[in-house]
């Protein structure tokens, strides 16, 4: 005898990642027309990888292949780390990271659904911290003019490492708005200087703002088809204003505008994207909310005061160790018990 | 305009509710047997009142209510009883129970039966006739409806009558409203003077508009006063009786709460219009309205005597060959019937014909990814996917910890789930689980109070034996010194002794601790004794279920 319910919406995990990946489209296709088409590379690169881990591990763990590989949850880590590598980085960079992933901390912390942080910052991390010099090495956008390498020419710097003969990387590459930051405000320079330097447009990065915009976007799609809440975006994203802000108020030749913060490094793509990852995410909506904001007061620390020139990626991590405790302690009253004590 | 509330959650499944709604309800013919279960409601199975061979006639109670929680079971045509066996029910265990088959004889001939003025009479004597009736609450929970027709004391301000239905494929209720609006209105007054009840709202998803509209217009011609038809907007599960009340009066009723201690009562709206039926016509329980649908030619709604077999109802809905299951109630909440044998009961609202193609099986479950999908939809405002968490885990402290019984099993999280996991299942487990480890722990606890109680026994024997051995010995030393001291008279001494042993065994063996009573005392006793003689006669009447019991 079978039980009720009978029936069920149609809707599966694998509907939902491939929605989110469809999201990512928008970011995507500004960075392949801001940056070129590299990043398409190490997405491919990431995907191939992502998904030839996931069915090694789930045969060595003696799950069905085909309904966990088709659940494109592979696929989403796979893309959202490959968006947090320099597109020129080498091969094998990306196929480490992704394998990081999948395998340690997605299939060793017991796969889908279990595992306590987000897989593709995971990756991130791994890369930066092993590998600081390689994570450097952004692309210049097409608008500042300089030397490009062909597609071809791309290919070939990743696969085999080889420039054309008359170009060095410090040509082709630049650090990103964030560290190009950090480091003038160092030196000495006041933000007002240093936003008058090529490398920036109206709201942050010149090419990367844009890129920030398509992945906000693509989050706004999700939030109106109802893919996420809107609690971690909006609460995420306005921590981040907060705290920019009182800095910025305080100091403005030191601290860039909120805005800046907004549309540089990771924080669009982690506020749709990456925080919104459910199996890392607090469940209840107090609890989403107090992890956002965590997320986002760290993300800016992190970002001015820390060692790394962007803190999403560490952010989201800090405040993945703490979803279990934010869960227990956001317990939301139920049903007729609201009055009461209990 | 009232203002409406709404409930947290709820879902918006495909409602299928046309394909049934397209014909007048339907009389059934007389079928070849009735399978007529003894426990139709919640509580105390009935007792059997007729014997193997006996003729019957319509109407006639083959079975009385035992003990308060219960109800009466009545023959729904006239024949000959051919069996009482344990028969599968239509019932969610799948498990047999106690039913009486009968034979009709085609006459359909009445018991002599007859209405009162409900307006003269007694709520105390209504309720006894809704007792006797069988009347029990038809949306599905039976539960006796005498019982809930008694506030306790409660002053109840609204009367909800419940004719939202939700589940999809249903439409009993619905045809029910448009074919018999007055006497629900009716039965629904009655309700409101049993419990003394200020207004009365009737609850109607706004896809009923028929039915919303023949409510309307029977409340305006019948001038019921207070009393107020509201459509409620579809979603499931507003016909939630929890959810119906929330909705209509913003009352949330906790869990483990009765709505009248909150000043709410809510009915059905078959169950209305059966009170209507038992009490000014005097017909118990016999039928009800019954949708036949799904994987069928004619889906309709049909008026079914209690007992009919299920295959013969769903031929004549034309049940399609590729039939592989019959589901009673919807497709959220409905229960896959054992066998097409069992006989149709008082809490069968709906038979859907399923087949693999009606309700496909459902794709192999993925683990969960916390997407809160179920926390979105659950009307009870609980966290679906935590439940699901600890009951896998058989961590069962936690999962009351977390308001497990607050579930209503309204299948809405399953319902939403992408990875497919059936969570119902999952919390129907756990309460089953926690359920037999009380029942296990009571056993256990009694089992070690009998033992504790056994070794006391023993003790206290064995310190008896051994005082009265330390007596008798005490005593022997006296006597053989006594002996040793007078000698002459041991004889008239012995004597004397013996007379007085017997005199207070005597004494011990009769204690008459009555004869010297106070005045007080006996007119107490008196008192006491009439008292027993009353309940001895009570006890008497309501096993016989002739007279009314004396109002409490």
């Amino acid at each position: 005898m079978l039980s009720s319910p009978f029936i069920a919406q149609p809707s599966s995990v694998s509907q939902i990642m491939l929605r989110v990946l469809l999201a990512l489209i928008p970011g995507i296709a500004l960075y392949v027309w801001y940056f070129g088409p590299a990043i398409l590379v190490s997405i491919t690169l990431a995907s191939i990888t992502a998904l030839a881990t996931e069915a090694v591990m789930l045969k060595l763990r003696s799950r069905p292949i085909k309904p966990f590989i088709s659940d494109n949850t592979a696929l989403l880590t796979a893309w959202l780390l490959a968006l947090s590598i320099p597109p020129l980085a080498p091969w094998w960079l990306v196929v480490v990271g992704t394998a990081f992933a999948i395998a340690v901390s997605k299939h060793l912390y017991g796969g889908l659904g279990s595992n306590p942080f987000n897989p593709a910052m995971i990756g991130y991390a791994v890369l930066i911290i092993s590998f600081p010099v390689h994570m450097t090495h952004w692309l210049t956008p097409h608008a500042l003019g300089g030397v490009e390498l062909s597609f071809v020419e791309q290919l070939n710097y990743i696969f085999n490492g080889v420039l054309p003969s008359h170009l060095t990387l410090d040509a082709i590459t630049m650090a990103t708005a964030l560290d190009t930051l950090k480091t003038q405000l160092h030196l000495g320079l006041s933000v007002s200087d240093i936003r008058d330097m090529p490398i920036y447009g109206r709201l942050a990065g010149k090419g990367s703002e844009m890129v920030a915009i398509g992945f906000a976007i693509g989050g706004l799609y999700l939030i109106f088809t109802r893919i996420i809440s809107w609690h971690l975006p909006v609460a995420y994203l306005a921590a981040l204003f907060a705290t920019a802000g009182v800095f910025h108020l305080v100091d403005p030749q030191h601290y860039v505008t909120p805005l800046f913060h907004w549309f540089s490094g990771a924080a669009m793509i982690g506020a749709f994207f990456i925080l919104t990852d459910p199996v890392t995410s607090p469940t209840t909506a107090k609890g989403k909310i107090i992890f956002a904001v965590g997320a986002g007061i760290l993300t800016y620390l992190i970002r001015v005061f820390g060692g790394f020139p962007d803190g999403m990626a560490f952010a989201t991590l800090l405040m993945n160790i703490c979803v279990p405790l934010i869960d227990a302690y956001t317990q939301p009253k139920v049903f007729g018990k609201k009055g009461a004590g209990k | 305009m009232r203002t409406l509330f709404a409930f947290h959650g709820g879902v918006h499944p495909p409602t299928h509710k046309d394909e049934s709604t397209r014909t007048p309800i339907a009389q059934t013919p007389l079928p070849s047997k009735l399978v007529i279960p003894l426990s139709q409601h919640v509580g105390n199975r009935a007792v059997p009142i007729v014997q193997v061979g006996e003729r019957v006639l319509k109407g006639q109670k083959i079975g009385r209510p035992e003990g308060k929680l219960s109800s009466a079971v009545h023959a729904s045509t006239s024949g000959t009883v051919s069996a009482i066996d344990m028969q599968l029910v239509a019932h969610h265990s799948g498990l047999p129970d106690l039913c009486v088959t009968l034979i009709p004889d085609g006459k359909d001939e009445w018991i002599a039966h007859g209405g009162v003025d409900t307006k003269q009479t007694s709520h105390s004597e209504l309720r006894h006739l809704l007792r006797k009736a069988g009347v029990v609450g038809l949306g599905g929970a039976v539960f006796p409806s005498d019982l809930k027709t008694d506030a306790h004391h409660h002053k109840i301000k609204t009367l909800v009558i419940n004719g939202a239905e939700c589940e999809p494929y249903i439409t009993c209720d619905d045809m029910l409203m448009r074919e018999r609006a007055t006497d629900i209105l009716r039965g629904a007054g009655i309700l409101r003077e049993l419990l003394h009840a200020e207004e009365v709202l009737i609850g109607i998803e706004d896809n009923k508009p028929e039915a919303i509209a023949a409510m309307q217009l029977a409340v305006g011609q019948d001038k019921h006063d207070k009393m107020e038809v509201l459509s409620v907007p579809t979603m499931y599960p507003s016909g939630g009786a929890k959810q119906l009340i929330r909705i209509l009066t913003g009352i949330e009723v906790a869990a483990g709460v009765r709505s009248t201690e909150m000043g709410v009562q809510c009915f059905n709206v078959a169950t209305a219009y059966t009170v209507w039926r038992a009490l000014a016509h005097g017909e118990p329980l016999l039928s009800r309205i019954v949708t036949v649908t799904g994987n069928v030619s004619d889906a309709q709604n049909f008026d079914v005597l209690i007992g009919t077999p299920l295959d013969e109802l769903v031929a004549l809905a034309g049940s399609k060959p590729d039939t592989d299951r019959h589901i009673m109630g919807g497709p959220m909440m409905g229960v896959d019937l054992p066998a097409g044998t069992v006989g149709i009961t008082k809490a069968t609202n709906c038979i859907i014909e399923s087949s693999p193609k009606l309700f496909p099986p459902q794709p192999p479950a993925l683990p969960c990814i916390r997407c809160t999908r179920c926390t979105d939809v659950c009307p009870a405002e609980l966290q679906p996917q935590d439940l699901y968490w600890f009951a896998k885990a058989n961590n069962f402290g936690k999962t009351q910890e977390f308001h497990l019984f607050d579930c209503i099993e309204c299948g809405a999280c399953a319902y939403v789930c992408p990875s497919n996991i059936p969570l119902v299942q999952y919390y129907r487990y756990a309460k089953s689980e926690i359920h037999e480890r009380e029942r296990d722990k009571k056993a256990a606890d009694l089992a070690r109070e009998r033992h504790e109680y056994r070794q006391l026994r023993i003790e206290r024997d064995k310190q008896e034996k051994a005082e009265k051995l330390a007596q008798k010995e005490r005593e022997a030393a006296a006597k053989a010194a006594q002996a040793a001291a007078t000698p002459d008279d041991t004889q008239q001494r012995l004597i004397e002794e013996a007379l007085a042993r017997a005199k207070a065994q005597a004494a011990v063996a009769h204690p008459q601790n009555t004869e010297t009573l106070t005045p007080g005392q006996s007119a107490e006793i008196a008192a006491i004794e009439a008292r027993r003689a009353k309940i001895r006669e009570m006890a008497a009447d309501a096993g016989a279920d002739d007279e009314p019991p004396k109002s409490h």
